[in-house]
């Protein structure tokens, strides 16, 4: 079996204009830092990407937000990828202008999914992800999730698991995919949803939503995620970047250490 | 920080839809300034160029002639100028591309790229070991000028691609990585590096290589004053 490159560990920084912020289940935020402090110590920590999702509210916050996004681009030498707001070509290309090397669109994307062939077509599939935030439908008999927008707040008909297929043969290089009941509770990926949109997608998958321990990241990685995403479990401590590499390759996994 | 005047400054193709800002941002840190070439003159003359490297085949190919790149950087091989193409700015150097089938590159080594099998997540998005050339192997050695030493070192580097070479272009020094199949990391050869990753999200391996880049370019422009003065008397 030939190599395949390294899985990636991601911290995820979620900014309200200049300040990192993290909350459970998207409620009940808690103040955890300057976006290019925290960059620096997960890229010195061996962070593989930092992926930063602006959450600003107000016009204001989102200009600063950006402001941030150059801060953050000028100090580290690793990928930076940024979602939250794109609605059209425009706010991608202002934020890649900033110094994002990738962009995620979510709500706007199921608004108007061509958005997403637009994108790839000016900037390329490497560029474009389809962030899809899936929650555990209640039915009988075989599992499903719905697709969520508005950080939560809102339930689509869409089906995640084909809503991804459908992102991908659109242009979408990348899904990150996050799951609203596993997100904030720290009981792990939820890995069934995980291993149905591995399998429906061609593209690589991000795995987000509930990582706590060392071994959920295995988890995520053997139900078929190429990168693993994690946000307040870093910024609290409580795990490092390494501590979670390290666990990777001890469970026979590619990583760069 | 060396100041902006002082600093080595490098010229940048603009491929359209490029996001130079992580690039730049990384030749700042090797300590040079980097700036958009605002004309193909102005490209041609510059002591280093760079071709970015964000977008497709088609689109960065097409950018370049409209902007009159093409010839300019014809000319900088043809002169051994440091020249550096990163990903899709790299492809461009190639005849053709499975991206966009019928576009002609700029043709100026030898090769096509073929796209990634689909068994495999496609694009390759990540990090992955890039393998300099066995020193010891015959083509390595001959295709190496006797005094310059291989820019790329063995270590990892962030790829962003779905295409792919997969023959080291003949004439150059191949490096190679492994994603499902061997395909070449980098390609180089004196005034010429080829990478398909992108040295500035590559940490500090990729920071390394940008700056021996530049020393190399500094060395190279000395021994190519020894060869133009050995010309003038022989």
């Amino acid at each position: 079996m030939r190599s395949v490159g390294a899985l990636r560990v991601i911290p995820c920084l979620d900014v309200d204009g200049e300040r990192v912020v993290k909350g459970t289940r998207f409620i009940n935020l808690v103040d955890s830092g300057d976006p290019v402090e925290l960059s620096l110590r997960y890229e010195a920590e061996g962070a593989d990407e930092i992926t930063f999702l602006d959450i600003s509210a107000t016009i204001e916050s989102r200009r600063t937000a950006l402001e941030s996004i150059r801060r953050v681009r000028d100090a580290i030498g690793i990928p930076l990828a940024v979602g939250g707001g794109v609605r059209r070509i425009e706010d991608a290309a202002r934020l890649l202008e900033a110094g994002a090397d990738r962009v995620a669109v979510n709500s706007a994307a199921v608004a108007d999914p061509g958005l997403i062939d637009e994108l790839a077509s000016r900037f390329g599939v490497q560029c474009v992800i389809l962030a899809i935030d899936g929650r555990r439908k209640a039915v009988g008999g075989a599992a499903a999730w719905e697709v969520v927008v508005e950080a939560g707040r809102r339930a689509t008909p869409l089906d995640a698991v084909e809503w991804a297929r459908e992102g991908a043969s659109r242009g979408a290089g990348e899904i990150l995919l996050t799951s609203i009941d596993h997100d904030g509770t720290g009981t792990g990926y939820d890995l069934e949803l995980l291993r149905s949109v591995t399998a429906a997608a061609p593209v690589p998958v991000v795995a987000s939503g509930g990582a706590s321990r060392p071994e959920h990241f295995v988890e995520g990685a053997r139900a078929g995620a190429r990168a693993l995403l994690a946000a307040g479990v870093f910024h609290r401590g409580e795990l490092t970047i390494g501590s979670v590499k390290r666990s990777l390759a001890e469970a026979g996994m590619e990583v760069r250490l | 920080m060396p100041s902006a005047e002082s600093a080595t400054r490098v010229a940048f193709a603009a491929t359209g839809v490029a996001n130079l800002a992580s690039i730049q941002a990384a030749f700042r840190r090797a300590g040079a300034a980097p700036y958009l070439a605002a004309d193909p003159e102005d490209l041609a003359s510059a002591a280093y160029a760079v071709v970015p490297g964000v977008g497709s085949f088609g689109s960065a190919v097409s950018a370049l002639r409209a902007a009159g790149m093409d010839g300019a950087i014809r000319d900088r091989i043809t002169r051994r100028a440091p020249t550096m193409g990163v990903c899709a700015g790299m492809q461009i150097f190639f005849e053709a591309s499975e991206e966009s089938p019928g576009v002609e590159g700029l043709a100026l080594v030898p090769g096509a790229f073929g796209r990634f099998p689909s068994s495999l997540p496609v694009p390759q998005l990540g990090w992955n070991r890039v393998t300099p050339p066995d020193p010891d192997s015959l083509g390595a050695s001959l295709n190496l000028a006797e005094s310059t030493e291989a820019l790329i070192r063995p270590g990892w580097a962030y790829f962003a691609n779905s295409y792919r070479l997969i023959e080291a272009p003949p004439g150059f020094d191949a490096s190679g990585a492994e994603y499902g199949e061997a395909f070449v990391a980098a390609a180089e050869r004196p005034g010429l590096l080829l990478c398909q990753f992108h040295p500035e999200l590559s940490g500090p391996w990729g920071l390394a290589l940008l700056k021996r880049w530049l020393a190399a370019g500094a060395a190279g422009d000395a021994a190519g004053d020894v060869l133009a003065s050995k010309g003038r008397s022989a």
